[in-house]
């Protein structure tokens, strides 16, 4: 290779090196700048930046959507939003280290005025593997990890300023805890409809894999219980994001890249406030009357409807609560309150899922059975005894009176029981051939009984209709019940299980009998029916015989007042009743006539309303009777059917009766005047 | 070539059974390692959460990287750059051709198009360029090394360098143009241009600063992106305007002063751990650093830099010619000026310009371009020992 002329000069020639020393030089005195600088930022400066860095706190923030407004017919506002103050944990940011994290958790427990007691930790479903003891807190959050990991955890939904201060300045003292500001509903009305509303929480993982969330992303509110599950996809609204960045009072210094959250749209309900809140005064008004005669009553329900269309205008169950209440309460106090039977359950909504005999009510189902059957018609006689038997079985009047001979018309005017036993026995049919019933239960079914009634409320009570095949079926489930009961009384752990739970039939294994269809007669035996459904039946007698689909939905409208979706109401058949001006006849004349079971109880009602109604007293075994009342006035502007039933409340006449009379003056603006009724009949 | 066998059988002859002497660098060697093994430690506490179920994504393929960066730093060490001398005009235009390329073709990324997708990574011709242009510039300057006094001389090798660096600019890379004008003042200082040339070129450059951030825009041209100017004037003042431009050197300044002297850990990093801290796996590795490993960490790292920076002075004299030595004094150049000017600015005394942090900062490109100077590095020290030996051998054979 030829030498180029580089190759001959020396490697390092003097001013290389020189050369070589200043770069170096620059080098050394660059690292300096760098070192001096470091030294100054970490050492000198760390902890001023260190409390800039722990106030400097950014993260994507979910900003929660108001969920929609609820607004009654008139659209006065029913449940609203407040803001609050969440407290709220990061699991994953707690100490890692156990006694520390506890010690930290009982410390925030105090704080928040939870129970720092350890105690059993059990997730429902499935026990947490570790079941040491541990704080409500503690509890909690084991449960919500293990459920859904990383989300957040809520400490305490609504806490005060107080708490909110103290939280606020000592946030270096609680790791992994922040200070959300959250929505909140709000019920301005307190304890008014609150079972229909229904309740708001966390998405669970569980509600995560339903349908009727699609689209909810984890850590969301949503509806779930009530209007707010019914339709919680049109109040829910869509969750913003933003990043922001906090300082260490929790106040955010800055925001970048926020996505705008969506309020939820509103509902218009067909609820009248007005006559809801008469609805549950009158539930009290009852419930004292039936206190007054000695009878123990402390629970009804009411339904008022529109018979033409199923809105509903009102519908309460007593006792009630006030759902404002709620957030404030602890995990143990809100168990002692709404999940023990002593709290009186008063979060079950009486209207829609309270099942219960109905006794003379259900009359006006066996005279258009019977009628349609061709058994009677409006004009057949019948002589009443006062009794009427059946084999060996010999069953009374109420109070042991005799009408004598009677036609319909008096026999819903004086509520004749022996009437309908015999039209019970005369419509009961071979159990081998007709394992589903005869005509009796046809109608029943008809009317809606039996089957959840196509509501806007997330209820699946459907009640009974006593049939042949019912009964072989309840007998069946006993016996297996029995057999297992046996079985695990070789099984100290599954005697207690199953103790007390063999209540399917009464054990005797009787087949069906005619006895059956002449208690179904009176609406006593194995039959259930809700209030709801009851004047969703009275609503078929007033209307002609459209059996209405119930709903308190009317419209769902948006931000700007457009109407998003309406409600329909519509029906769910109609029925073709023979001779149904005789029942609407027997009806008015009970509610009018003299002597008539609830005529007392309308005296002085203006004329221009006519109220068609049914006094009803059901018997249950081991308790009090409970008192029922189905009416309506066919009033051409505003026609209403009212149901109203009392818990333990005696006779129909003399507890809900009266409550439905305050209902209807509520409705037609006439002076509310308590009048109970002293017919003493089922 | 000194390579050859008989040189070889002479130097054995010669010594006899000789203690086999290590050809390449040892140190460079400890501190590129040393550095990788740190951007994969810090890597793995930034990146953790960052890709769903595989925490160690980005390590994986940093160390990936640079296995193959040193694979490719072995082989360059066994051949003899001085070879490249004859490419000069060659790799000039691939330096050139590339960067038009991009410009045609390149991917958009974070508003600017500096990549070409490849089948299996995508070529960052301004970082490739980088070493080219220290090859080409060396090479030229060696060619007219009688000539260095002559202002021709300076203003060609400037010209040179600028046209590449305009190219760069306009992709927009501001920062690694700014590198290849720092190749091209090194590659003339360490070849003995006269200190009043250089002198006026800083001169110049002055101007020219003032020109593109003041002058122009009072005049209504805007040479440079709003963002641009943003960044190059926001560390003057940072905490001017939190959420805007000096956000940025304001998180970065909070993450480095919180790390304190010993840091806060992976866990509690929150400026790392919130994503608080922009782009932590490239161009703020360092404030990552500094936040999770503090003082102590920051050290070891500029330590390790410093051990680099070293050694590569070490090589320039080491050199057995001047295009070595030319070679050397732009990769010296190039790993300093990059070192600083990313410390720079993550602890605010820099304006921000999209420099990685060599063999820290998460990336193909940068990771295989260091590697890729390192490589010509060891074939320097390589070709310079051997040059030594047989040196020594003919004077004691005279």
């Amino acid at each position: 290779m030829i030498p180029s002329n580089d190759d001959r000069r020396t490697p390092i020639t003097p001013q290389m090196a020189m050369r070589v020393a200043i770069l170096g030089g620059v080098a050394f005195a660059l690292f300096g700048i760098v070192f001096f600088r470091l030294w100054f930022l970490q050492v000198l400066s760390g902890d001023q930046y260190l409390a800039q860095a722990s106030s400097n706190r950014t993260r994507s923030v979910v900003i929660q959507a108001p969920r929609g407004q609820v607004s009654d017919r008139n659209g006065r506002p029913l449940v609203e939003n407040r803001r609050a103050v969440a407290v709220m944990v990061t699991p994953s940011r707690l100490p890692k280290d156990k006694a520390k994290r506890h010690a930290d958790l009982v410390r925030l427990s105090a704080v928040l005025g939870l129970s720092t007691k350890p105690a059993r930790c059990t997730s429902g479903a499935r026990d947490l593997r570790d079941t040491t003891p541990r704080i409500d807190l503690e509890c909690r959050i084991d449960i919500a990890v293990y459920q859904l990991p990383y989300a957040d955890v809520t400490a305490k939904g609504d806490v005060s300023r107080a708490v909110y201060g103290y939280l606020a300045e000592r946030q270096q003292q609680f790791p992994g805890v922040s200070i959300q500001d959250v929505f909140l509903r709000s019920y301005p009305y307190g304890s008014i409809g609150a079972q229909l509303f229904g309740t708001v929480g966390q998405v669970s993982a569980a509600d995560l894999r339903s349908p009727h969330y699609r689209g909810v992303k984890g850590g969301s509110v949503v509806g779930k219980t009530g209007l707010e599950y019914s339709y919680d996809q049109y109040l829910r609204g869509v969750n913003g994001a933003q990043r922001i960045q906090v300082n260490a009072n929790g106040r955010a210094t800055g925001a970048q890249q926020t996505v705008a959250p969506k309020a939820g749209n509103d509902l218009r309900l067909s609820i009248d406030l007005g006559l809801q809140k008469a609805g549950q005064q009158a539930l009290a008004t009852g419930i004292q009357l039936a206190n007054g005669n000695g009878n123990p009553a402390d629970a009804g329900a009411f339904v008022a409807l529109d018979p033409r269309n199923g809105q509903v205008l009102g519908m309460g169950s007593a006792p009630s609560f006030d759902p404002n209440t709620i957030p404030k309460l602890t995990r143990a106090q809100y168990a002692a309150k709404f999940q023990s039977k002593a709290g009186g359950s008063p979060q079950v909504d009486r209207a829609t899922d309270g099942l219960y005999p109905v006794g003379s009510t259900f009359k006006v189902v066996t005279a258009a059975a019977a009628m349609a059957a061709g058994k009677i018609s409006p004009g057949t006689p019948y002589n009443d005894s006062g009794s009427f038997r059946l084999g060996a079985q010999v069953r009374h009047n109420s109070g042991n009176a005799s009408y004598g001979t009677v036609t319909m018309h008096d026999a819903f005017r004086f509520s004749v029981d022996t009437y309908f036993y015999a039209l019970g026995a005369n419509l009961n049919v071979d159990p081998m051939r007709n394992p589903n019933g005869g005509a009796l239960q046809l109608w029943a079914r008809q009317f809606g009984f039996g089957k959840t009634p196509a509501v806007d409320l997330p209820t699946s009570t459907s009640g009974t209709v006593p049939s042949p095949r019912w009964r072989n079926d309840r007998n069946r489930l006993q016996a297996e019940c029995v057999a297992d009961l046996h079985k695990s009384q070789r099984d100290r752990k599954y005697r207690r299980r199953f103790k007390g739970l063999c209540a399917y039939a009464d054990g005797s294994n009787r087949m069906w009998s005619a006895g059956d269809n002449v208690s179904l007669a009176v609406g006593q035996g194995d039959f259930l029916a809700t209030p709801l459904q009851m004047a969703v039946a009275y609503a078929a007698i007033e209307n002609g015989g459209r059996v209405v689909k119930p709903h308190i939905g009317m419209r769902v409208t948006d931000a700007r007042g457009g109407i998003v979706t309406s409600v329909a109401g519509g029906s769910v058949r109609t029925l073709s009743i023979p001779n149904l001006p005789a029942i609407q006849d027997g009806l008015h004349a009970a509610a009018s006539e003299q002597g008539g079971t609830s005529s007392d109880v309308w005296q002085g009602f203006p004329s221009q309303y006519q109220v068609y109604g049914k006094t009803g007293t059901a018997q249950h075994t081991n308790q009090p009777d409970q008192s029922w009342y189905v009416c309506y006035i066919p009033d051409p502007v505003r026609p209403i059917v009212i149901a109203v039933t009392i818990e333990r409340g005696g006779f129909g006449a003399q507890a809900a009766a009266p409550a439905a009379r305050l209902i209807a003056s509520q409705w037609f603006g006439v002076k509310k005047v308590v009048k109970a009724g002293t017919s003493h009949t089922l | 070539m000194s390579t050859t066998p008989i040189q070889r059988s002479v130097d054995e002859a010669t010594r006899g059974p000789v203690r086999p002497r290590l050809l390449f660098d040892p140190w460079l060697l400890l501190a590129a390692i040393g550095l990788v093994a740190c951007s994969a430690i810090t890597l793995k506490g930034a990146t953790r959460t960052l890709v769903p179920n595989s925490p160690y994504y980005f390590v994986e393929r940093q160390i990936g990287f640079a296995v193959v960066g040193l694979v490719l730093m072995f082989l360059i060490a066994r051949f003899d750059y001085s070879r490249l001398r004859e490419f000069k005009y060659g790799l000039y235009g691939l330096l050139i051709g590339l960067n038009v390329l991009v410009l045609g073709f390149g991917s958009v990324s974070h508003g600017s198009k500096r990549w070409i997708p490849l089948p299996f990574f995508n070529l960052q011709p301004s970082e490739f360029g980088k070493v080219l242009l220290v090859l080409v510039l060396a090479a030229f300057v060696v060619d007219r090394s009688r000539y260095l006094g002559n202002r021709d001389t300076t203003a060609r090798v400037m010209l040179l360098a600028l046209a590449a660096a305009a190219l760069v600019i306009i992709q927009p890379d501001l920062g690694t143009g700014l590198v290849y004008v720092a190749v091209a003042m090194a590659v003339l200082f360490v070849a003995g241009a006269p200190g009043r040339h250089l002198g006026g070129l800083i001169g110049l450059f002055a101007v020219a600063i003032v020109l593109v951030l003041v002058a122009a825009p009072a005049v209504g041209i805007h040479p440079l992106h709003q963002y641009q100017v943003d960044r190059l004037t926001g560390f003057i003042n940072p905490s001017h305007d939190p959420s805007q431009s000096s956000y940025h050197v304001n998180q970065s300044l909070i993450a480095i002063g919180s790390g304190q002297k010993t840091g806060r850990g992976v866990q509690h990093a929150t400026q790392t751990g919130l994503r608080f801290l922009p782009e932590q796996r490239t161009d703020f590795i360092f404030a990552a650093v500094g936040e999770t490993y503090g003082f102590a960490g920051a050290a070891v790292v500029l330590s390790l830099y410093a051990l680099l920076i070293w050694r590569t002075l070490r090589i320039i004299t080491l050199a057995k010619n001047l295009f070595g030595a030319l070679i050397a004094g732009g990769i010296l150049a190039m790993l300093l000026w990059q070192v600083f000017v990313n410390v720079g600015m993550t602890i605010g005394i820099m304006p921000i310009t999209g420099v990685p942090l060599p063999l820290m900062s998460y990336g193909g490109a940068s990771v295989f371009t260091t590697f890729l100077a390192l490589g010509l590095l060891q074939s320097i020290h390589v070709q310079g020992r051997i040059a030594q030996g047989s040196k020594g051998r003919s004077l004691v054979l005279s």
